[in-house]
């Protein structure tokens, strides 16, 4: 659905990324790992047409990203950030009905997509709230419903990514967000997720790039890649992987 | 889209309030019209016929004086509120004001350069000078935006402090300039440059009238189609990308519609500072920050605040009146001083 075929991305002399390819498929959720720096935003923002690759295209639904009209685009690729800056007082269902702006649904069917969304992203209670006064997990489910209403009601042909969506949320939350990220991708939606935690992604990932200064290391199904060698040559972390005794998923432990 | 009052009390409410202060200012000042005479003058120029002794005095008054006075507050004020509201969706950031950043001063300085340049160009039809004032200001004001809007970006991020500092050194050297400009010019250039500097509608006329209420017109209906945009803009720059907006064209479009504006603005009326600050800050306070209600709200309550803080100007210590940047600077100040504890930026 969306695909990023040997990408390459210059600042300067400085080589962010380089010739990585991945492939982006409805009803997978497909997890990015890497240490600091290893260029994993780099690839979401090329991947979102946000910076142009020096070499390589992207591609979605068969054409390229940059022939795709701005609100054509929006309307099947939407991006969480990592965390927002907005500074203004709107209601949360403000906020999440940003999520409407590129489509000409009418206000009637927004506000109902908008509840909907805020459902989906078990934050319905805080519709009404301020968005100010928030914590910073509430802040992200928030920002979930508008990518969700966005992409609503997702399906084949619509495109998530994460950046990070976990990072600063207690362990409840950060799984009660990668499970709606599961449910979008159940609906036949793609996803890509930036994670730092090894579990959550053997948990909630169907497939796994390894990202190292830049270069892709390995990429392949959780149990190809979350695997002691690559996650050591990555991480530099000596690991010892067992099973989930319930979930039977990679269950990763440093040493 | 939710707000803390109706939206639509709300906005009959600021109509009235407008109706009010046109009336007020339109009636009130160093010869005091009676309100009733006021009125009736009015309607007599809109072409009833009412005929009554003293009458045709009132008539000349409004006509003459008052009402392109009142239009001039009218439109400096709708206009300062709305470019207020744009810098601050512009810079996401709820303190950013043109006179903060040192857009008005740049303006100024355009203006100061344009007052004194005309002395040095002779046989320079009169008609022609406000139209090169607004000019001259334009451009100074579409410079300082532009510098303070490279120098308060990093990484994609608006910063506050950088900003302000940057206005204020900017401000600092448009002030030394027009004090030079101040220091060098004979007695008629020195009173035109002192009243850019203060502020005031004094001495407002049709000529000087026309170019800024031109350009509050085109402000005007072109800022709330943006409304949306800006909306998304207060989310971040690549999340409005996202959410498909060409937002470097919004961008540009927004500084040079702050520059026209402001340019405007201080071309007419001088230095009048805060009304971008503090009527956006109020309005969001009672509608909320959508800005498709934010836009038209600021513009009715700046063209008011305007309005009445002229008619104080005239009425503090008349028959004399003081500038009315120095009103709006008593009001603002302490206001900003207020949001400035309430945020800690």
């Amino acid at each position: 659905m969306l695909a990023g075929n040997d990408l390459t991305i210059r600042r300067g002399a400085i080589t962010a990324l380089q010739g990585v390819s991945l492939q982006l498929r409805p009803g997978q959720v497909f997890g990015v790992l890497g240490p600091n720096g290893a260029g994993k935003s780099t690839l979401l923002a090329a991947l979102s047409g946000e910076l142009v690759p020096s070499a390589g295209h992207v591609v979605l639904q068969g054409r390229a990203l940059a022939d795709w009209p701005d609100l054509e685009r929006a309307r099947c690729l939407a991006v969480l950030p990592q965390s927002s800056t907005l500074n203004f007082a709107f209601r949360v269902a403000d906020v999440v009905a940003m999520g409407r702006l590129p489509h000409r649904t009418g206000r009637r069917a927004d506000t109902a997509i908008v509840e909907a969304a805020l459902a989906a992203a078990d934050a319905q209670h805080l519709a009404a709230r301020s968005y100010l006064k928030l914590s910073g997990g509430e802040r992200q489910r928030v920002h979930l419903a508008r990518v969700l209403a966005q992409l609503w009601p997702g399906g084949p042909g619509r495109v998530l990514l994460l950046d990070e969506p976990t990072s600063m949320l207690d362990p409840a939350h950060q799984h009660s967000i990668l499970q709606t990220v599961r449910g979008f991708a159940a609906q036949g939606g793609a996803a890509m997720v930036i994670l730092h935690d090894l579990n959550l992604a053997a948990r909630y990932c169907d497939r796994i790039l390894l990202l190292k200064d830049g270069r892709p290391h390995a990429e392949g199904v959780v149990d190809e890649v979350l695997r002691a060698k690559p996650l050591e040559a990555v991480f530099g972390l000596d690991v010892l992987v067992q099973r989930h005794p319930e979930r039977g998923h990679p269950l990763i432990i440093a040493r | 889209m939710g707000s803390l009052v109706p939206a639509r009390l709300l906005f009959v409410v600021l109509a009235l309030l407008l109706l009010i202060a046109i009336w007020l200012s339109l009636a009130l000042g160093p010869l005091n019209l009676a309100l009733g005479d006021s009125l009736a003058a009015a309607f007599r120029l809109l072409g009833a016929p009412i005929e009554r002794a003293g009458l045709e005095q009132a008539e000349l008054v409004l006509a003459q004086i008052r009402l392109p006075r009142t239009l001039l507050g009218c439109a400096a004020g709708a206009v300062l509120a709305l470019c207020g509201v744009a810098m601050q969706g512009l810079f996401r950031n709820p303190l950013a004001d043109p006179g903060l950043v040192g857009v008005s001063s740049g303006a100024a300085l355009g203006a100061a350069v344009a007052i004194v340049g005309a002395t040095f160009v002779p046989g320079l039809p009169l008609i022609w000078e406000p139209y090169l004032l607004s000019a001259f200001a334009f451009i100074g004001g579409l410079g300082v935006t532009l510098l303070v809007y490279r120098l308060g970006r990093r990484d994609g991020q608006t910063h506050v402090a950088t900003m302000l500092l940057s206005g204020i050194a900017l401000t600092a050297l448009a002030g030394a300039v027009v004090g030079l400009f101040t220091y060098l010019a004979d007695d008629r250039t020195l009173r035109s440059l002192t009243f850019w500097n203060l502020g005031s509608l004094n001495g407002a006329s049709y000529a000087r009238l026309w170019p800024l209420l031109l350009i509050t017109i085109a402000v005007a209906f072109w800022l709330p189609q943006r409304a949306k945009a800006l909306n998304a803009l207060l989310l971040g720059e690549s999340e409005a990308r996202h959410l498909g907006f060409d937002v470097e064209r919004i961008k540009r479009e927004l500084v040079v519609c702050t520059a026209l504006g402001v340019g405007a603005a201080v071309a007419a009326a001088g230095l009048i500072g805060f009304v971008g600050l503090v009527v956006p800050h109020l309005m969001r306070l009672l509608v909320g920050p959508d800005h498709r209600l934010l836009l038209p709200a600021s513009a009715l309550a700046g063209a008011s605040l305007l309005l009445l803080a002229d008619v104080a100007a005239r009425l503090v210590i008349a028959p004399a009146e003081l500038p009315i940047g120095i009103v709006t600077a008593l009001l603002g100040a302490p206001f900003f001083l207020y949001l400035l504890l309430r945020e800690r930026v």
